[in-house]
């Protein structure tokens, strides 16, 4: 695959060319935030941030999308049957997502693309999106992605990855979608010995600023149930109040509700996010509730990721390291300390 | 690509009022598209959502058995804003149905076995389809006995009551109809709560398999007793009920460990159950 590299004062240039061919999303602070936005070219990215608040999830999944709409007109014909609704899949790149966050998208592909169902929505954007990661010089003091399968710097569920080395970016192709978007930009400047090596420089100094590993071992053998009745939960749980902010800000909590919406005669179908952290989540009609309990729902959340998903799929936990709700957890509640507790139970 | 929220439309064509309560209502429905008909083929024991254009969906067991061609029954109770909206609505208005959803009875399994099946209140849903299936003349070899306990509260509170009787008279099928209470002097089946019927009649373990459906109050004095006579566990099979969304195993909440119920389940052998987390 190809390697590249941009001066940094022609970034801008780049990403007007992209935007020829592509609606371009990338990290923009807004005052005291960054988040991922489609840019224009007036906008500047912000790539200085490491972990922006809010994963990019929601460019696949929306926090709040319609899925149908619908008539209630009497008489009409198409009254109270669903209609699909046209979207917008043209082109488009994540442009600086960093190598968890891709990641994400990879594990959550288990849970919407699969035999026989595959979520049109979720599979549509994953198609029509190219991802351009930017990896980490300096990871957060609350990363860990090198316990859970990631790196700084991993290319995969990467199509192109772009490594900061000071006056420039250094730019890999990693798949045949990143290839395309690399021709389409037009940069022909080879990278440099200088530029080769501060790449590998870059990456082998991001490792050794890894502060946090968390062993993840003996996760799948250990016996579901058993795990499930543990005694460390309550203490788990002890200072949560289930706020939810971890399943918000989370790039591999997908879960999501289905609601209905009216004004007069007109309504949608829309697909919410939802949050294992509410009672609701889970009350039957009946009034009966299988996790009633805070304690349920907060050994719900860790058993799902580090458990549960671990035996479903035999592909890790779905958690990518990025340490969103460590430093986000109002109670300080810490999810490597719950891997480490959950690592070293013993019956 | 399929899309698998995208409801079929259909049409309701009839309306039961099934309980002496009147909570309980069956719907009859009738595809609106002759193709999605066809591609609707289901198995004893699958459920379906229910939509309801501006109130949303429900997993609501099917009804009919596959052998019943050209409609679809949902018996539905009231409890919540569609299953009430539901209740609300005529003969000959639009509303959709999606899937076939879930798992069935293991029916390839219990092919040639005797079959017990165990019902209270209003979880007869799927258990009448699994009947309705068995005794089609095209199916009604494959299996041996075939016997059924049914209880409700009340002699009101049993479904598909002309049904029940029509069965009853038959001499391929062993019915054992019960209430927990009755001041009905005319009323000629048994008195009793579904566990005690169920230890009084006792039905052989021998090449049999138990369907269980009901309350949890149901089960939970049901499950002993059918160990009892000598059902193993993977003999035993149960069909569970979780608040659902998606009903295709993405949307998260109906879990119990690694197993969605929409998807995995809702079939699940007392086996299976054994070996999952207790959070249902």
């Amino acid at each position: 695959m190809t390697d590249k590299m941009v001066k940094k004062a022609d970034l801008n240039e780049l990403l007007n060319r992209l935007l020829e061919d592509y609606r371009v999303f990338a990290p923009v602070r807004r005052g005291d935030i960054t988040t991922f936005q489609q840019i224009s070219a007036a906008d500047e990215p912000d790539f200085s941030c490491t972990n922006t608040i809010l994963s990019p999830k929601s460019l696949m999944l929306p926090q709040s999308e319609c899925l149908f709409d619908f008539t209630l007109e009497k008489g009409s014909d198409m009254a109270g049957i669903m209609r699909e609704i046209d979207k917008d899949y043209s082109p488009r790149v994540i442009f600086g997502i960093r190598p968890c966050d891709a990641q994400s998208f990879q594990l959550l592909d288990l849970n919407f693309d699969t035999s026989p169902y595959r979520d049109p929505w979720w599979v549509r954007r994953r198609h029509h999106t190219t991802l351009v990661g930017l990896g980490c010089n300096v990871p957060c003091s609350t990363c860990f992605c090198t316990s859970v399968g990631g790196s700084p710097f991993a290319e995969d569920g990467l199509d192109l990855l772009l490594t900061d080395v000071g006056d420039e970016f250094a730019l890999q192709a990693i798949t045949e979608k990143g290839e395309q978007l690399l021709t389409k930009t037009g940069i022909d400047t080879e990278p440099s010995a200088a530029t080769a090596k501060a790449v590998l420089a870059c990456k082998e100094s991001a490792l050794g600023l890894m502060r946090s590993s968390v062993p993840t071992n003996n996760l799948e053998k250990h016996d579901a149930t058993a795990l499930f009745n543990a005694d460390f939960w309550d203490k788990v749980q002890f200072a949560c109040i289930n706020c939810g902010i971890c399943t918000y800000v989370c790039p591999t909590c997908w879960c999501f509700d289905i609601q209905d919406e009216v004004r007069k005669n007109n309504g949608v179908r829309l697909r919410n996010w939802d949050s294992c952290m509410s009672p609701l989540f889970t009350l039957h009609g009946s009034g009966h509730n299988p996790r009633n309990e805070k304690l349920q729902r907060v050994r719900q959340r860790f058993m799902h990721k580090l458990k549960y998903f671990v035996d479903k799929y035999e592909r890790g936990v779905a958690c990518v390291g990025c340490g969103r709700c460590v430093e986000q957890c109002p109670v300080n509640i810490d999810i490597r300390e719950v891997v480490r507790l959950m690592n070293q139970f013993k019956v | 690509m399929e899309n698998p929220y995208l409801p079929y439309p259909v049409r309701i064509d009839s309306v039961i009022t099934e309980t002496e309560d009147r909570n309980l209502k069956t719907f009859k429905l009738v595809f609106l598209n002759s193709e999605d008909s066809e591609k609707f083929v289901h198995r004893a024991g699958q459920f379906a959502e229910l939509s309801i254009a501006g109130k949303g969906e429900i997993p609501i067991g099917i009804a009919s058995s596959p052998t019943e061609q050209g409609h679809l029954l949902f018996t539905v109770n009231k409890v919540g804003l569609v299953t009430s909206a539901l209740h609300q609505m005529a003969v000959g208005e639009v509303m959709g149905v999606r899937g076939p959803l879930g798992n069935w009875y293991p029916w390839e399994e219990m092919d040639g076995k005797n079959v017990v099946i165990i019902g209270g209140g209003f979880a007869f849903t799927t258990l009448r389809a699994s009947i309705v299936y068995m005794l089609h003349p095209e199916n009604r070899s494959r299996f041996g006995d075939v016997t059924v306990i049914y209880g409700a509260r009340t002699p009101g509170m049993l479904l598909y009551k002309d049904e029940l009787a029509a069965w009853d008279e038959r001499d391929d099928i062993r019915m054992h109809i019960t209430v927990d209470a009755s001041d009905d002097p005319d009323w000629k089946y048994n008195v009793g709560f579904v566990p005690t019927i169920t230890q009084e009649k006792a039905p052989s373990a021998e090449d049999a398999y138990a369907i269980v459906c009901g309350p949890p109050i149901m089960i939970k004095f049901t499950l002993p007793i059918l160990s009892e006579l000598g059902f193993p566990p993977e003999r035993i099979i149960m069909s569970l009920e979780m608040r659902m969304k998606c009903g295709i195993g993405m949307c998260g909440r109906c879990n119990i460990g690694t197993e969605y119920v929409c998807n995995d389940g809702p079939v699940f052998s007392l086996d299976q159950l054994g070996q999952l987390p207790n959070e249902y």
